[in-house]
């Protein structure tokens, strides 16, 4: 691990049965910076996700995360309450299904102050204020901040989760397909939002997708998996433009243009 | 009374309730798992409170028990004839010379000294059980101290009610570490837990756990810094004691819309009507 | 902030490269090999416009992506001077690149690569805030230079996916123009422009030169060729490999 990185992992590795998900897979992570993991399924992009959230323990390798005060922690050493505190904090996790990250009985307001209330925050008016100010932020009409996100839109449940998930200023998001589920008019507004939000905010990122389109929009890096390898890493553009590996250019060559 | 043991209950369950309590004071508002046994009445009745008055009654007890604040209606009546019978202890109506007092639903308006003993009836001890399904959830939530969950619901009240809409079992944090259900007393009583000089034991048989709040220990009711908590009341005087302090009961006199207020606690109104207090109903029936 | 540092003299090198060789492997094609670039050494001084010229299909926009590490070099250097002192761009790692493009070195595609829903001006004014700037200034900024390069004020607040080529051109023009990067590539940068607009343009880069920032161009029309070449640097086409 370097001396400035904000996540690392080496040698990470992992089985389910024969099926090899991951294979000695490393990955860094810069303060501010947004790396792209693409592949097809079954590449592993989700499982490496989950293996450095602390959501999945991997079969061998370790993966760091070094706090605000610089110090380095070992995520799969840490203690569950350290890491839930983590996860509530200073870590986001934004899935694919907005759904499987809100309240969906809970108001906007408390869907997005909840983060809030579990830090300690203690005065309702402040909380519901933050909260109108992040629905703002994510393009919600703050009239919405009682409202159940049953009456909400695919596209609106995905801008609430992502909400939820910044209210705590978190400094590392990890992100599953956040546009995955949604339609396609419907995507461009929504990794707008991503843009200006981790770019305004200094955010870093990891974000899986299938999608080297959104890739190419939001992340500085890029990895590409095949079958639980890495089998090229760099700058976005540059793997984009001038792949090297045989499985890059077949995957960018195969990506259909408007 | 022949062919039971004292109080009912095997010593060597009592025991193992013994023990439960003990863990259960050691962490003040930790719900500890027990082995509910089969009782004379059905679940929903007081098995619970009724199995931990049983374990720390003894000999030299005094016994009181109410529901709802009343010595004299008919599960109070009945339970407190149980361990008079199974037991032999003495029982009273009187706060103030009991030992041990087992109650459903009220605490008494008394403050209690530090040689007596509160029991309550516990339904539900699982604060968080109507905002989260999952119990292993909830046990998680205990053990990592993650109540965010019942903040959001306090906030959802306010959101939507413009108050915190409980008015009874409200959530407690005790000891600054524990959620927990206080049992459906009404939230007026809240405060009384708080550092109360009496041993305070909670048993709910049906969902068998066990928990408990040590002597002068801090009990606060959640809130918000811009709403706290407030003990709501009738804004009446008791009608028969003159009361304004205590937890009225609402009763219907006639078919007219007629009602009377009158405290739930009824040791204490008549503590004060011996005493010489009057409310407006006892004038009323003086003036005919 | 102009990229230039003041302590930089007129005739210093900018921009140095040697030996520098790119081929492409398409390994879909049952892996032939393309060189396109062998052995290139090229030297820029601050002020200059120096012009990349040769048959089509030769490796003119070849040598200019790699350059700015779109393409990756395959051996060479591709020294830069960034802050000061010289930083091989082939050999760099991802964040030296991006920090190299976000302050010393500007690049102008032949095509503006849309982002959806973002207006012109903030395609145009990103550059500036990302150093920075207040959202208003280096709005006013952009709107300026927008201007300058005919786009009108109706446009300003719309995405540039549904201009025509030549204004989506302008715009991207606008952008690379903007940030005053002391080394500045640009693709055909006239391509698609009328000739008021190419007069712009025109002028627009011999500004840039005489305020220290170095250009490499490639330019097929003669006339601005003639307006804004220091000189030129031929590239030869390679023998086929076998």
């Amino acid at each position: 691990m370097t001396d400035d990185t904000l996540l690392s992992a080496r040698g990470l590795s992992l089985s389910f049965g024969a099926n090899d998900a991951l294979v000695s897979v490393d990955v860094d992570l810069w303060p501010g910076e947004m790396l792209a993991v693409v592949g097809e399924s079954g590449s592993g992009k989700t499982t490496l996700l989950n293996v450095l959230s602390g959501r999945l323990v991997p079969d061998a390798g370790a993966v760091w995360y070094r706090d605000p005060a610089g110090k380095l922690h070992d995520v799969h050493a840490m203690p569950a309450p350290e890491l839930r505190t983590l996860h509530r904090s200073d870590w986001g996790f934004v899935h694919q299904d907005p759904k499987q990250n809100l309240r969906m009985n809970v108001t906007a307001g408390g869907n997005v102050g909840e983060r809030l209330m579990a830090q300690g925050a203690r005065h309702y008016g402040n909380i519901r204020e933050q909260a109108i100010d992040w629905l703002h932020q994510v393009e919600i009409d703050a009239n919405r901040v009682d409202d159940l996100p049953r009456t909400f839109s695919g596209g609106m449940l995905q801008r609430l989760q992502i909400a939820r998930t910044l209210v705590t200023h978190p400094r590392l998001v990890f992100m599953d397909e956040p546009t995955g589920s949604l339609d396609v008019s419907v995507q461009a507004r929504l990794l707008d939002l991503i843009r200006t939000l981790v770019t305004r905010l200094k955010i870093a990122a990891v974000l899986v997708t299938h999608d080297i389109g959104v890739a190419r929009l939001l992340a500085h890096r890029i990895m590409v998996m095949q079958r639980g390898r890495v089998v090229e890493t760099g700058l976005t553009d540059q793997v984009l433009d001038d792949p090297q590996h045989p499985y890059t250019q077949l995957l960018v060559s195969s990506v259909l243009q408007a | 009374m022949k062919g039971y043991n004292f109080a009912y209950l095997d010593e060597q369950t009592k025991r193992m309730i013994r023990r439960a309590l003990l863990k259960a004071v050691a962490i003040p508002g930790h719900q500890v798992p027990f082995g509910s046994r089969e009782m004379p009445l059905p679940y929903g009745w007081g098995t619970g409170g009724i199995q931990v008055t049983a374990s720390v009654l003894g000999a030299g007890d005094v016994l009181k028990v109410i529901d709802q604040g009343a010595d004299d209606t008919t599960n109070a009546v009945s339970i407190r004839r149980f361990f008079a019978r199974t037991a032999g202890v003495r029982t009273t109506t009187r706060t103030a010379d009991a030992t041990l007092i087992q109650t459903r639903h009220r605490i008494p308006e008394k403050t209690l000294r530090d040689d007596q003993i509160i029991v309550y009836q516990v339904p539900q001890p699982e604060p968080l059980f109507r905002l989260e399904p999952s119990r292993v959830e909830t046990r998680r939530m205990h053990g990592l101290a993650d109540y965010g969950l019942m903040h959001v619901k306090l906030y959802e009240d306010i959101a939507r009610f413009g108050q915190i809409s409980i008015s009874y079992d409200y959530p407690v944090m005790v000891n600054r570490r524990h959620l927990m259900s206080p049992s459906p007393i009404p939230a007026f009583d809240n405060p009384k837990m708080h550092r109360m000089p009496a041993l305070q034991l909670f048993g709910a048989g049906r969902e068998k756990r066990i928990y408990a709040i040590p002597p002068w220990t801090e009990v606060r009711s959640l809130d918000f810094d811009d709403h706290p908590f407030r003990a709501i009341n009738a804004a009446r005087p008791c009608g028969l004691c003159g009361a304004t302090d205590a937890y009225l009961d609402e009763v219907v006199t006639d078919d007219r819309g007629g009602r009377l207020f009158v405290c739930s606690d009824t040791d204490h109104c008549a503590e004060r009507r011996a005493a010489g207090h009057v409310g407006e109903e006892g004038l009323k029936e003086a003036a005919e | 902030m102009s990229g230039l540092r003041d302590d930089t003299p007129m005739s210093q090198v900018v921009l140095h490269t040697d030996a520098l060789d790119k081929s492409f492997t398409l390994h879909l094609q049952g892996g032939v090999r393309i060189p396109v670039l062998a052995g290139v050494g090229l030297d820029l001084q601050a002020g200059e416009c120096v012009v990349l010229s040769g048959p089509s299909g030769v490796g003119k926009s070849t040598l200019m992506r790699s350059l700015y590490g779109n393409y990756r070099a395959e051996a060479g250097r591709i020294l830069i001077r960034h802050h000061g002192a010289m930083v091989d761009l082939a050999s760099a790692d991802p964040r030296t690149i991006l920090a190299i493009r976000h302050e010393t070195l500007g690049y102008v595609s032949q095509f503006l690569r849309v982002v959806p829903r973002v207006p012109a001006l903030d395609v145009v004014a990103e550059v500036l805030i990302g150093r920075g700037a207040s959202q208003e200034a280096a709005r006013q900024a952009a709107t300026d230079l927008l201007l300058r390069l005919n786009i009108p004020r109706r446009l300003h607040g719309l995405p540039p996916a549904t201009f025509s080529g030549g204004e989506q051109q302008r715009v991207n023009l606008a952008r690379g123009f903007i940030g005053r990067h002391p080394v500045l590539l640009l693709d055909e940068p006239t391509a698609s422009l009328d000739a008021e607009n190419r007069s712009v343009v025109v002028a627009m880069i011999n500004e840039a030169k005489r305020s220290g920032i170095a250009i490499i161009a490639i330019c097929h029309d003669t006339d601005v060729r003639d307006a804004i070449a220091d000189r030129l640097f031929p590239l030869m086409p390679l023998q086929d490999a076998a």
